[in-house]
């Protein structure tokens, strides 16, 4: 009894998940029932399980009597039995059960929670480490076999919307999984402002100047950029690169799949482009939206039924044909060319000097072009003889896997050198509603921080406080 | 004599090599490894040509009244022995003269008798079986010539022949009296149970091989869910306190890792349960009210690693798979403990595994496909059957001898049906 009143008290101390830590064992070895006053003995039992069960509920006093009638095998326990059906305590029926000395019981267990179930840091750092191996595998098994270093090719120049272009191509470019060499030519000479952003990739670049500077209509621009793609080709054959050679224009934007997808081209691959031809106009844009509804805005191959290439989807002008822009900055709708550069990817082994053994015969030879000696007239297609040949990407182009947009600033916008401001801003205007007194020519800056920190501050701990109030 | 001797310690040696995996073979998608239980490299098999099984011709209302009048016994997990009468009436093994069979199979439906749920009452089914064990008793001579020793029967309920959901009562009736010599083609499997007869045959429960492979996913859809289950934890209908359904282990996985990012459980019923279980790594394969469960067929399928949680558990073709180095068994009482079992586990391990549970012939294993193709489940049965050819003498009685009785068993079973 004495025991019995020590582990009625302890119980009562401990309520909630730590009972269930309960050592059963020290229970062990139970009650071994006197033979003479047994009824009484059953009947303070009795009391005690009552006392318990409407102390703290049904469910708690079976597990208290499972615990204590543990070590046998249990009988199994009705679910509407009452407390003084737990007393009649016979063993089951196990002569088959236990004859093979099974050790699975058939009845009521407990359920076993452990006291701290909180993950445990390590565990999940290896779970997720178990998850990446996995990945991997199935990466190498499923994705490329041998993956070839993607080789991209941008054209670039210095201007206010340099930053915007260059920070999206520098991610998609950091995030390919495969080994990239980043070729970045810039019109107008090398300069510091794109080869910060070089710099910031912590890819393998190569950053060349072009002796032109970059012409303000969209024409021209075109045309040069065609030439600091060459220029981009010729470095690619005097380094010798191998890879897969991608224009990364830098107001375009790729998807991840796009790097997974070419890694299927052999020689030359050609894919879908998605043409973003927005003015910035929206009234415009519904407009030529209406007219143009059976157009899709798509550059790239087009397939029959069997998959064979048998023309090629150009974007449809037409709708446009009044409102192109003409200078780079004009509020109108830029067009593309009729085949943009980045619609192609071509084998870095085509332009390489030394015959190579399967180069395929419907690809021209491009020393002439890189050379110099030819002028290249529309698009990356006048470098392949025949045109059917050509390897389709992205099932057949029906993947679009890139957007072509151009998107440029106004002609006379400046921006801070590297976006960064060294002086401090010449004109404040004071808000509405901050009592501040009349500026001075005295700029309060750090005031002006302290300010703005306070009522942050003060918010914090306000909230802070109602969370508390909330738990307890 | 020597030379004896060195023929009979290589014969010894070449016994000695049991359950092996050897050779990694490569194939296009991905690399598997060979299957090999303990029984050997048994799973690509032919059973053709190795046995000849006799199929009775029962009255239509052991098996096609039945399924008439309820078709839905098609597409629940007990389908299977719907299936393998299908199966063993147009397969090549199949015998018209009973005098050549090794086998006889009895096309008897007891798994039919379904609640508007959909689950099969067990109530009639003693004395279904009874009937037709009288039926081919009186009508062909062979049952009593060997008292059913050569005959087998598929009985795919949750505790097999012993015909009974609800485990006290199943152990209480035992196995049929009458199916004591006979071959038992179950889904139910434990050790030391009153309800897994020696010499039983462990199939998976029937799952739809079409909506499984209409839900496929590509293989390069990364793994990224770690442990993956949905179930019930909790029977609130038939044991609302707990710990008596799944023996407390699927409430003990619930309470413990209800709040751990890296298993996903829920009771939910999600549309995209098939390509979740290929996006995970562990699928968990808990029991329920019996030890055995269809995920185990879904988990190999999709190439999930299945944890079992079972005490005791035989697992479908225990003796031509090798369960121990395909899944992870997890004792009811680790139960606590399964995150750190899990993430113990060298990746060496787990990338084996899945390429173990890549392999074609173990995947095929596991299904009952309509036509029935070579290497699946019926075949595998078949394979099992014709590994316990030739019939020991002892199956053959002498004339006048009785092994059976007849009248054993509670009275209501003795009712005609």
């Amino acid at each position: 009894m004495k025991l019995l009143s020590a582990f009625r008290s302890s119980y009562l101390n401990r309520r909630g998940t730590t009972f269930r830590s309960l050592d059963p064992s020290s229970f062990d070895g139970g009650f071994i029932p006197k033979p003479s006053p047994s009824s009484i003995f059953w009947l303070a039992i009795h009391c005690l399980c009552c006392l318990i069960s409407l102390i703290l509920g049904f469910r708690f006093s079976h597990l208290v009597l499972f615990f204590l009638f543990s070590t046998s095998v249990t009988n199994l326990y009705t679910t509407t039995a009452g407390v003084s059906q737990l007393l009649k305590l016979k063993p089951l029926e196990k002569a088959n059960v236990t004859a093979k000395s099974s050790r699975v019981v058939v009845g009521r267990h407990g359920i076993r929670i452990r006291p701290w179930p909180h993950p445990n840091p390590v565990e999940v750092m290896r779970a997720h480490q178990l998850l990446e191996r996995v990945q991997k595998e199935q990466k190498s098994l499923y994705g490329v076999r041998s993956p070839r270093a993607v080789i991209a090719v941008t054209p670039t120049y210095v201007r206010t919307f340099q930053a915007l272009h260059l920070t999206g191509v520098m991610h998609s470019l950091m995030l390919v999984p495969y080994d990239v060499v980043w070729i970045v030519v810039e019109a107008g000479g090398k300069s510091n402002e794109t080869a910060s952003f070089v710099g910031k990739s912590r890819l393998k670049t190569i950053h060349v100047g072009f002796d032109q500077k970059m012409p303000n209509t969209w024409e021209d621009r075109r045309r040069v950029e065609s030439k600091m793609r060459i220029q981009g080709l010729r470095i690619v054959r005097e380094e010798k690169l191998d890879g897969i050679v991608v224009f990364a224009d830098d107001s375009n934007m790729h998807s991840m799949e796009l790097f997974d997808e070419i890694q299927n081209v052999r020689w030359f691959g050609a894919l879908s482009v998605g043409i973003l031809a927005h003015s910035g106009n929206a009234d415009e844009l519904s407009s030529v939206l209406k007219m143009n509804q059976e157009g899709k805005p798509i550059q790239g191959p087009s397939c029959d039924s069997s998959g064979k290439l048998v023309g090629w989807h150009v974007f449809n002008t037409q709708p446009y044909a009044t409102k192109t822009a003409v200078y780079v900055d004009d509020k109108a709708a830029v067009m593309p060319s009729k085949m943009e550069w980045s619609g192609f990817v071509l084998n870095s082994r085509l332009l390489w000097k030394e015959p190579v053994d399967d180069r395929p015969t419907w690809v021209k030879d491009v020393d002439n072009l890189l050379d110099g000696n030819e002028e290249i007239e529309d698009g990356p297609l006048s470098m392949v003889k025949d045109p059917s040949m050509v390897e389709t990407l992205g099932s057949c182009g029906r993947n679009v896997l890139l957007w072509w947009l151009r998107v440029e600033a106004r002609a006379d916008s400046k921006f801070p050198p590297g976006w960064i401001i060294k002086s401090p801003l010449e004109i404040t205007v004071p808000s509405k509603r901050t009592p501040w007194p009349d500026s001075s020519s005295k700029l309060p800056v750090v005031t002006k921080e302290a300010k703005y920190n306070q009522p942050a501050t003060e918010k914090r701990s306000g909230k802070a406080k109602r969370i508390k109030e909330q738990e307890q | 004599m020597k030379l004896r001797s060195w023929v009979l310690i290589f014969i010894a040696c070449n016994l000695l090599t049991f359950s092996t995996i050897s050779a990694f073979r490569l194939s296009r998608s991905q690399p598997t490894e060979r299957i090999s239980g303990s029984a050997g490299d048994v799973l690509d098999d032919n059973p053709v040509g190795r046995l000849k099984v006799f199929v009775y011709e029962l009255p239509s209302k052991y098996n096609k009244k039945i399924l008439q009048k309820d078709p839905r016994c098609l597409t629940h997990m007990f389908a299977a022995e719907i299936y393998m009468q299908r199966f063993l009436l147009s397969s090549p093994v199949r015998t018209l003269n009973p005098e050549e069979a090794d086998w006889f199979y009895v096309p008897v439906y007891t798994t039919c008798d379904l609640t508007p749920n959909g689950l099969p009452l067990p109530f009639k089914s003693p004395r279904m079986m009874r009937s037709a064990i009288q039926l081919i008793a009186s009508n062909w001579p062979y049952w009593n010539r060997t008292e059913g020793a050569d005959h087998f029967f598929v009985v795919p309920h949750d505790f097999g022949a012993c015909f009974h959901y609800q485990e006290e009562k199943a152990i209480g009736r035992g196995i049929l009296p009458l199916l004591q010599r006979a071959t038992l083609v179950q889904t139910f499997g434990q050790r030391n149970h009153v309800c897994l007869k020696q010499g039983s045959i462990t199939v998976p429960p029937y799952a739809p091989p079409q909506k499984m492979q209409s839900h496929l996913i590509p293989g390069k859809t990364p793994r990224s869910i770690f442990v993956y289950f949905r179930g019930l934890f909790y029977d609130v209908g038939n044991d609302p306190e707990g710990g008596y359904y799944a023996r407390g282990a699927r409430a003990a996985v619930w309470e413990n890792f209800k709040d751990n990012p890296l298993f996903d459980i829920s009771t939910e019923h999600p549309t995209t349960y098939y390509e979740d279980m290929q996006r995970a790594i562990f699928c968990l394969c808990p029991l329920g009210w019996a030890p055995w469960s269809p995920r185990l067929v879904e988990a190999v399928i999709f190439g999930c690693i299945p944890v079992i949680i079972a005490d005791d558990i035989v697992l479908p073709f225990a003796d031509a798979i090798p369960w121990e180095d395909i899944g992870v068994f997890v004792d009811e009482k680790d139960v606590p403990y399964l995150d750190t079992i899990l993430t113990s586990i060298p990746p060496e391990v787990i990338l084996r595994k899945q390429r173990l549970l890549a392999n074609p012939s173990m995947k095929q294993a596991m299904l009952f496909p309509q036509p029935a193709q070579p290497g699946d489940a019926f075949h595998q049965v078949l394979n099992g059957l014709a590994r316990k050819l030739p019939h020991d003498r002892s199956v053959y009685l002498r004339p006048g001898e009785k092994l059976l009785n007849w009248t054993a068993g509670p009275v209501a079973d003795l009712k005609p049906w």
